[in-house]
């Protein structure tokens, strides 16, 4: 590469691609396998998983009450498993409890059912203030639950990886687990946000 | 180690800014980054307790001003190093100086299934539980200087178990190379008035996920 367009490499740009060139060129890793993993992530896992769990829980009472019990198997019987969701519980919204997922010691986050966590997820300001002033926070989403919802924070203290299964929204009888899983939100599977209303 | 990662309920970092239709990646090299990162993982060399402790050892000033990538690259860096993969000097030049061949490098072909796989870290264990559900108990108000799940925030103060998750690998151990030394796991639900003050937001409680050996019965 000619020097100049080295000036152009922002310093991680930069740092990455020179652990990336020593550590392929030591036998260490394989280019291909990165972008094997990169595509995974990318294209393959995302929070179209946990949003299919979520809809066939509101459309299949005795999934519902498996995911309660067991969500690990329950999950992996629709296929979502590995990496960061190799222990899954399944937390339930109801109508005077809401719950939220925090990961306040690093970033700890269900990737089988809901792909990479977003930065806001990993952020400091999210991290510290969620477990002393969830409300606020949630406001800072456009979310403001009513007086006397009980709060629930969950923080992921270790390899259990948490999914919340919000309230169906109303007015959605008689839809199809394919049609409900497009009202939800990744930030309602967090506790963040709520799912869409039906238009 | 209550080190710059520990931060429930620390003041000052500001709003939180959620961005309207993330990217998965925000420039190039944090899809190499994680590409990279969990490529080295599976040469088997260190567990993710030790990949989670070299992370918040970085120093605090470097740990805020670093996006999450940036820290992940950064552990990586000291995790290589200190398990003897590449050299300090490689790392100051970017240059490969030497070539020791690892047979557990990851293929491409065996990607889709590691990722499937994951890493499982429940164990069996055969003592019974000290602790019952409902039962009220006190996380231990200890500051250990090594690896630990207990955030300080909890450190000292009383909670009920909620469920019994049974044996699991002990990050305390296992990130120090001192092995799994599996240990029963309960979910403890603390109440927000006793985590932080009476006029805490009210019908809060906060719950996380502990091993036995950070709680004393009441």
């Amino acid at each position: 590469m000619p020097h100049d367009h080295d000036n152009h490499l922002d310093p991680m740009e930069a740092r990455v691609r020179a652990l990336e060139t020593i550590l392929t060129r030591k036998g260490l890793i394989e280019t291909a396998a990165v972008d094997a993993i990169i595509e995974t992530y990318a294209e393959k896992v995302g929070p179209q998983n946990g949003a299919a769990v979520v809809a066939r829980a509101w459309t299949d009472p005795a999934f519902a009450d498996w995911l309660e019990r067991d969500a690990t198997a329950a999950v992996a019987s629709m296929g979502f498993t590995g990496r960061q969701g190799e222990h899954v519980r399944a937390v339930f919204n109801a109508p005077d409890l809401h719950h939220v997922i925090v990961c306040t010691l690093c970033s700890c986050y269900p990737w089988s059912l809901l792909g990479l966590p977003p930065v806001w997820y990993k952020s400091p300001a999210y991290r510290s203030r969620v477990v002393i002033e969830p409300r606020a926070v949630l406001a800072e989403f456009g979310l403001d639950l009513p007086e006397g919802t009980k709060l629930r924070v969950w923080d992921s203290t270790a390899e259990l990886r948490y999914l919340v299964v919000p309230m169906r929204p109303e007015g959605t009888e008689g839809w199809s687990a394919e049609a409900l899983a497009e009202l939800v939100t990744r930030e309602s599977m967090i506790g963040t946000g709520l799912p869409r209303v039906p238009a | 180690m209550n080190g710059p990662h520990d931060l429930g309920g620390k003041m000052g970092f500001g709003p939180v800014l959620p961005e309207a239709d993330e990217p998965w990646f925000h420039a190039p090299w944090e899809a190499r980054a994680l590409g990279v990162v969990l490529a080295c993982g599976a040469l088997g060399r260190w567990t993710l307790d030790e990949s989670r402790h070299a992370r918040e050892c970085l120093p605090p000033a470097t740990y805020y001003a670093a996006s999450y990538y940036e820290i992940w690259i950064r552990a990586l860096e000291v995790l290589l190093t200190r398990h003897g993969l590449i050299t300090p000097a490689e790392l100051a030049t970017g240059t490969a100086l030497e070539r020791p061949a690892d047979a557990r490098r990851l293929g491409a072909e065996r990607v889709p299934a590691v990722l499937a796989r994951g890493t499982p870290c429940d164990r069996p264990l055969s003592e019974p539980p000290r602790f019952a559900t409902g039962q009220r108990v006190r996380a231990k108000n200890a500051h250990p200087r090594g690896h630990t799940r207990l955030p300080v925030y909890l450190a000292g103060k009383e909670g009920v178990i909620e469920s019994d998750h049974g044996g699991f690998v002990l990050p305390d151990a296992n990130a120090h190379g001192k092995g799994e030394v599996p240990e029963r796991l309960y979910t403890v639900v603390f109440d927000a008035a006793e985590v932080w003050s009476a006029d805490s937001e009210p019908g809060l409680t906060i719950s996380a996920d502990l091993w036995e050996g950070y709680l004393d019965r009441l």
